[in-house]
C-alpha cells in the first residue's frame, strides 16, 4: 500500500478546508469498509485521506419529520436499521439496511459512505492478469465473455458489465431521496437518481460527484406508501450477501387499485435502477399475482445478458412480483 | 471528559493530525515513524506511533503483541479480526489504526474477569464444544458477547443472523449458537 497523507477535521466547515487544502488526488475516507479494503489491494492509491468519521454534526438523524426523514451522512448503518420509527413507517429503507454486510461492517459503515461502495466484480477486485475498464480504463473487460454470474444485465455498456453492490440506494431510489453535498465550490443538492452513472464508456466515473465534494445529508420525502413498502433481496446465502436481485417497492392502494408503486432494483443493475415501466404498468389497476409477475417481466424487456447470468431475468421478475405482494400485505394491515 | 471532547476543545483549527507528506516507510512496521495516537485497549491507556496504513488489527498484534486477535481474510469478511471499539464490535482489519485514536478498544484479552476468571460466554464455547481449530473462535466470542448485549440472541433464527459476520471453516456452528444460546441469559444477569 503507498503512503499517504492524513487529515481528520472535527467540523464540516475544516473538511472543506481540508478537502481544498488537499492535493487533487485525495479521497474522503469515512467507514473506510470500502476505500480502505481497495487500498489493500492497490486498486485505490490515494496520496491523501481526509477523514470525516469525527464529524459530530452529521452524525445525527430524524425519522419523525412531517415533510422529509433526514439522515446525517456519517450515522452508521446500524443505528438507522435499529430505528423503530423506520422499521414500521418505512420497512423498505431499515431492511435495506439490515440486510446488507455483517454486523460489525454495519457498526462501521456510514450511510453517506455506502451510497459510494464500488462494485464487488472480481475482475475489478482480482487485479493483473484481468483487464477492468474500471480499474484501468481503456484497459477492456475481462468479464464480458468472462464468468459473469453475478454480473449486470440491465445498465451495460460494452465497456462495463459490473454490478452496483449497494441495498441502501436502491431503497433510496424507490423514495425519491435527495443528498445534500459540500465542497469547497459550495452547497448543492443531488436527486439520487442522478447520483450514480452508467458505465457508457467511461465506467471508472461511477457517480457525479467531485472528488472534493462531500455528502453531508440524505433526505427522504415523507410518504405513506413507505408503510406499504419491503426490500427484498434475493441471495446465495441466507445471509451476509450480495444481492443477485433485489426490489425496493412501496406502494399506495386504495381498495385493491394501486394508487402509486415505487419499484427499484439491486444486484441486476450497473446502477441503483428505478423501474418505471413497471411501476406505469400497475397505476390504477387491481394488484394481483398476475399483474405483479407481469409488472416483474416488464422491468427486464431491455436486459442484455452474457454466458452465465440470463438467470436473473426470471430471477429477477419474481423477486418484483414477490415483493410486491408483501408490499400489499403490509398495506391492509397498516 | 473523554479524548473527542478534549479535541474538540484544545484545538483551535478544529482539524487534527495533517501529517506533511506521504512517507517511505514499510506498511505496519512496528515502531516506524508515523503519526501519534493515543488509545485505551483492554483499559490501559496506550499512546503509540503508527504507520498510517497500519490497520486497528495490525496495531493490535504488531505493536502491543496481543495475539488473540486473528488476521484471517484481512478484507472484512471473515469476523476472525472482531474486536469492540467503543463497546460495539466491529472488524479491526477494515479500520485505519488512526481511526482508532481517542477510542477504547476490548480485544479478547480484554474479556476475562480481572481475576483470569473466564467471560461466560467463552465456558459457554467450552461447555459447547463451539471451536475445532480455534482460529475463528476469538472473533467469534467477541461476536457472541455483542450479539447477547444488542439483544439479538432471543432465537436460533436471530443468533444465526446476527452471527453471520463471522465464518467457521471447520463447521463448528451448530455448537457456536448453543454456546450463545446457554451464555446469553446467564450474560444477562451477570453483566451490568
Amino acid at each position: 500500500m503507498r503512503s499517504f497523507a492524513y487529515a481528520r477535521p472535527l467540523t464540516v466547515m475544516a473538511a472543506v478546508q481540508a478537502l481544498a487544502d488537499a492535493s487533487p488526488h485525495a479521497r474522503i475516507i469515512a467507514g473506510g469498509t470500502t476505500l480502505y479494503d481497495l487500498m489493500k489491494l492497490n486498486i485505490e492509491a490515494p496520496q491523501a485521506l481526509v477523514d470525516v468519521s469525527r464529524l459530530g454534526e452529521l452524525t445525527t438523524f430524524d425519522t419523525s419529520g412531517t415533510r422529509e426523514l433526514v439522515f446525517g451522512a456519517m450515522a452508521r448503518m446500524s443505528d438507522i436499521a435499529a430505528d423503530r420509527t423506520l422499521q414500521t413507517d418505512y420497512p423498505a429503507l431499515a431492511e435495506s439496511l439490515w440486510l446488507a454486510a455483517s454486523p460489525q461492517v454495519r457498526n462501521m459503515a456510514t450511510v453517506g459512505g455506502n451510497l459510494l461502495q464500488r462494485t464487488r466484480c472480481a475482475y475489478f477486485r482480482g487485479g493483473a492478469p484481468y483487464p477492468c475498464n474500471k480499474r484501468q480504463p481503456g484497459s477492456g473487460c475481462a468479464a464480458i465473455g468472462g464468468l459473469d454470474r453475478s454480473h449486470a444485465i440491465l445498465g451495460t455498456s460494452t465497456s462495463c458489465v459490473a454490478v452496483y453492490p449497494g441495498d441502501w440506494a436502491v431503497a433510496l431510489a424507490a423514495f425519491d431521496a435527495q443528498l445534500d453535498t459540500v465542497s469547497p465550490r459550495g452547497e448543492r443538492t443531488i436527486p439520487i437518481d442522478e447520483l450514480h452513472r452508467e458505465p457508457g464508456e467511461t465506467p471508472h466515473l461511477e457517480t457525479i460527484l467531485k472528488p472534493d465534494e462531500l455528502i453531508v445529508r440524505i433526505r427522504v420525502p415523507v410518504t405513506v406508501a413507505g408503510r406499504a413498502s419491503t426490500y427484498h433481496k434475493i441471495r446465495d446465502r441466507a445471509s451476509y450477501a450480495f444481492a443477485l436481485a433485489s426490489a425496493a417497492v412501496a406502494l399506495r392502494v386504495d381498495g385493491d387499485t394501486v394508487r402509486e408503486a415505487r419499484i427499484a432494483l439491486g444486484g441486476v443493475a450497473t446502477r441503483p435502477w428505478r423501474a418505471r415501466d413497471a411501476e406505469r404498468a400497475l397505476m390504477g389497476g387491481a394488484l394481483t399475482e398476475g399483474s405483479a409477475r407481469a409488472a416483474g417481466e416488464l422491468a427486464f424487456t431491455a436486459a442484455r445478458t452474457g454466458q452465465y447470468n440470463r438467470f436473473k431475468v426470471e430471477l429477477g421478475a419474481r423477486t418484483i412480483a414477490e415483493a410486491l405482494m408483501i408490499a400489499k400485505g403490509r398495506a391492509k394491515t397498516s | 471528559m473523554n479524548r473527542n471532547e478534549l479535541q474538540e476543545v484544545v484545538t483551535p483549527a478544529q482539524s487534527i493530525l495533517v501529517s506533511t507528506r506521504p512517507g517511505e516507510q514499510s506498511a505496519g512496521a512496528p515502531g516506524s515513524s508515523g503519526l501519534s495516537i493515543d488509545i485505551v485497549v483492554n483499559r490501559q491507556r496506550r499512546q503509540l506511533d503508527v504507520d498510517p496504513r497500519a490497520s486497528l488489527l495490525d496495531l493490535v498484534r504488531d505493536h502491543l503483541h496481543l495475539m488473540g486477535t486473528k488476521k484471517g481474510c484481512d478484507h472484512g469478511q471473515c469476523g476472525a479480526c472482531t474486536v469492540h471499539l467503543d463497546g460495539r464490535r466491529v472488524v479491526s482489519c477494515l479500520m485505519l489504526a488512526l481511526q482508532a485514536d481517542g477510542r477504547e478498544v476490548t480485544t479478547i484479552e480484554g474479556l476475562a474477569g480481572p481475576n483470569g476468571s473466564l467471560h461466560v460466554m467463552q465456558q459457554a464455547f467450552i461447555d459447547h464444544d463451539a471451536l475445532q481449530c480455534g482460529y475463528c473462535t476469538p472473533g467469534q466470542i467477541m461476536s457472541a458477547v455483542a450479539c447477547v448485549r444488542e439483544g439479538h440472541a432471543n432465537s436460533v433464527a436471530g443468533i444465526r443472523e446476527y452471527m453471520s459476520g463471522n465464518l467457521c471453516r471447520c463447521g463448528a456452528y451448530v455448537g457456536i449458537v448453543a454456546a450463545i444460546q446457554d451464555a446469553a441469559p446467564r450474560m444477562q444477569g451477570a453483566e451490568p
